[in-house]
């Protein structure tokens, strides 16, 4: 990121389509697990937190049952750790209830390389066998490194392998969006 | 912010935000120690040499837990049954290592300094594990997370010291991490065991225990060197036990919820009661249990330093 240059931003999703995206998925994960008796949520960390906690909310508005939730945090698991210039910030798993026997899903906000999925399956493996692991994710924008695949997708977006995909949140400050966000140097 | 440095040698040229950062880094590793499978790959390939000049079971052990929940190779050098015996200096023993490509060197010897002279000598990440009577980082820095994690914050906190802080480097490097995280710090002990200089260091010398423990957060009792018996630095250890081992009744003078401390291994009956060290107000346990974590995140830091 080059802090100079200003970013010239186009919205592709908005509050109400980020909303009726979520919903539609919430719904899709009790159609495809019969309910969600043996069902978990892990967010994966940052925003994947907090996506895995309005599904949560959504769920239970759709059959009245609660769905346990955890937090996952993948730093410990980058296959880019020893490459990367600065230290990510690390921050705690926080998964509160057995996922043996569970089918778990993930969630995230952008599906892209595919690495940080393989990261999140290493990190839950290394916390017990889950029967299932399923994966939500609110954009899926291609250009995958390894063969990963989601089973519930928000909005498929195509883009250049440089361009760069935003989820903006409420609970982080922001207002809800999803955005391109384009360096405005490289369209002058 | 994040960590810069290449070595952690001491606690006295460390800046509060990097000790905070540390801590911070530390905390998570709790929760992967308390999980069945206790690994995370974030050391995966790295190697880190365990080089213990002095007999230590606690420390070197804790260290070489970290490591290995991180995923690291882990060796452990002693020098009776090494090359050092045969002759050879300190630095060619690390020079060899650094060649060995090891990437993370803990060392503990008995020289002030020993640790500094590495590091300055070699590429590798050197971890004093304590070096003569200077600083012993990693033991303050675990005091530290206990106390953040039990109180909520350091910052004003009332802290007595208590022991041989003459030769104490657990003693010297609490006195750095407590004082810049702003706790206000006593030192408590008879004055052969209270160097002059001490009060230079931002912190106020007691010799009467009674006087000192009043209203206090967090007591730290330092263990009687009981090797140290014979150079008169006191009577008897009956005498010592008495006017400056910690007794039920001395807490009782504390804060309503002090802390109790000690950083191993404990003589019971001389510098803490039994019934202290079982005590609720104890929390010598957690200290251990800290020490792997902020061992772990240290290590994760400095491997991440590009």
């Amino acid at each position: 990121m080059s802090g100079t240059n200003h970013r010239h931003e186009s919205v592709i999703m908005d509050r109400h389509e980020m909303t009726r995206a979520l919903t539609r998925i919430a719904h899709e994960i009790l159609e495809r697990n019969k309910g969600c008796q043996d069902v978990g949520l892990v967010g994966i960390r940052t925003g994947g937190v907090y996506l895995a906690q309005r599904l949560k909310q959504l769920i239970s508005q759709i059959e009245e049952t609660d769905v346990v939730l955890g937090e996952l945090d993948i730093t410990l698991y980058r296959d880019d750790l020893a490459l990367r210039k600065n230290q990510p910030v690390l921050k705690k798993t926080d998964i509160p209830f057995h996922i043996s026997d569970l089918k778990i899903i993930l969630v995230d906000d952008v599906l892209f390389t595919g690495r940080t999925i393989r990261a999140a399956m290493d990190g839950l493996m290394d916390l017990g066998r889950p029967v299932e692991v399923q994966l939500a994710v609110l954009v899926d924008r291609g250009h995958r490194q390894l063969p990963i695949r989601a089973n519930y997708v928000g909005k498929n977006i195509p883009t250049a392998k440089e361009e760069n995909i935003r989820v903006f949140l409420e609970e982080l400050g922001e207002e809800d969006r999803v955005s391109k966000l384009i360096d405005a140097e490289s369209t002058a | 912010m994040s960590f810069k440095r290449k070595d952690l040698l001491g606690l006295a040229s460390l800046s509060q935000e990097e000790m905070a950062l540390i801590l911070d880094a530390s905390e998570p590793f709790k929760e992967v120690s308390g999980r069945e499978i206790k690994k995370v790959p974030a050391l995966r390939g790295k190697t880190v040499i365990n080089l213990f000049f002095e007999p230590s079971t606690r420390t070197r052990t804790s260290f070489e837990l970290a490591a290995k929940r991180l995923s690291a190779d882990v060796v452990n050098f002693s020098p009776s049954s090494s090359s050092v015996v045969k002759g050879e200096t300190l630095l060619d023993t690390a020079r060899n290592i650094e060649f060995m490509q090891a990437d993370i060197l803990v060392l503990r010897h008995s020289s002030a300094g020993a640790a500094e002279i590495l590091a300055r000598n070699s590429r590798l990440s050197v971890i004093n594990a304590g070096d003569g009577w200077h600083e012993h980082p990693t033991q303050a820095l675990s005091d530290l997370l206990t106390i953040q994690e039990k109180k909520g914050q350091v910052r004003d906190l009332h802290v007595a010291i208590v022991g041989d802080l003459a030769h104490s480097r657990v003693a010297r490097s609490n006195i750095f991490a407590l004082t810049k995280m702003g706790a206000h710090v006593r030192v408590v002990g008879p004055p052969t065991m209270i160097p002059l200089y001490l009060h230079r260091l931002g912190v106020t010398v007691y010799h009467d225990f009674d006087e000192a423990i009043s209203g206090i957060d967090v007591v730290i009792m330092l263990r009687l060197q009981l090797e140290r018996q014979g150079r008169s630095l006191f009577p008897s250890i009956r005498e010592y036990a008495r006017l400056y081992g910690l007794t039920s009744e001395r807490v009782q003078r504390a804060a309503k919820d002090v802390l109790v401390m000690h950083p191993g291994p404990v003589n019971r009956g001389v510098e803490i009661a039994h019934d202290v060290v079982d005590g609720s107000s104890a929390v010598i346990l957690d200290q251990v249990a800290n020490g792997v974590a902020v061992r772990m995140g240290l290590m994760y830091l400095l491997s991440q330093r590009n």
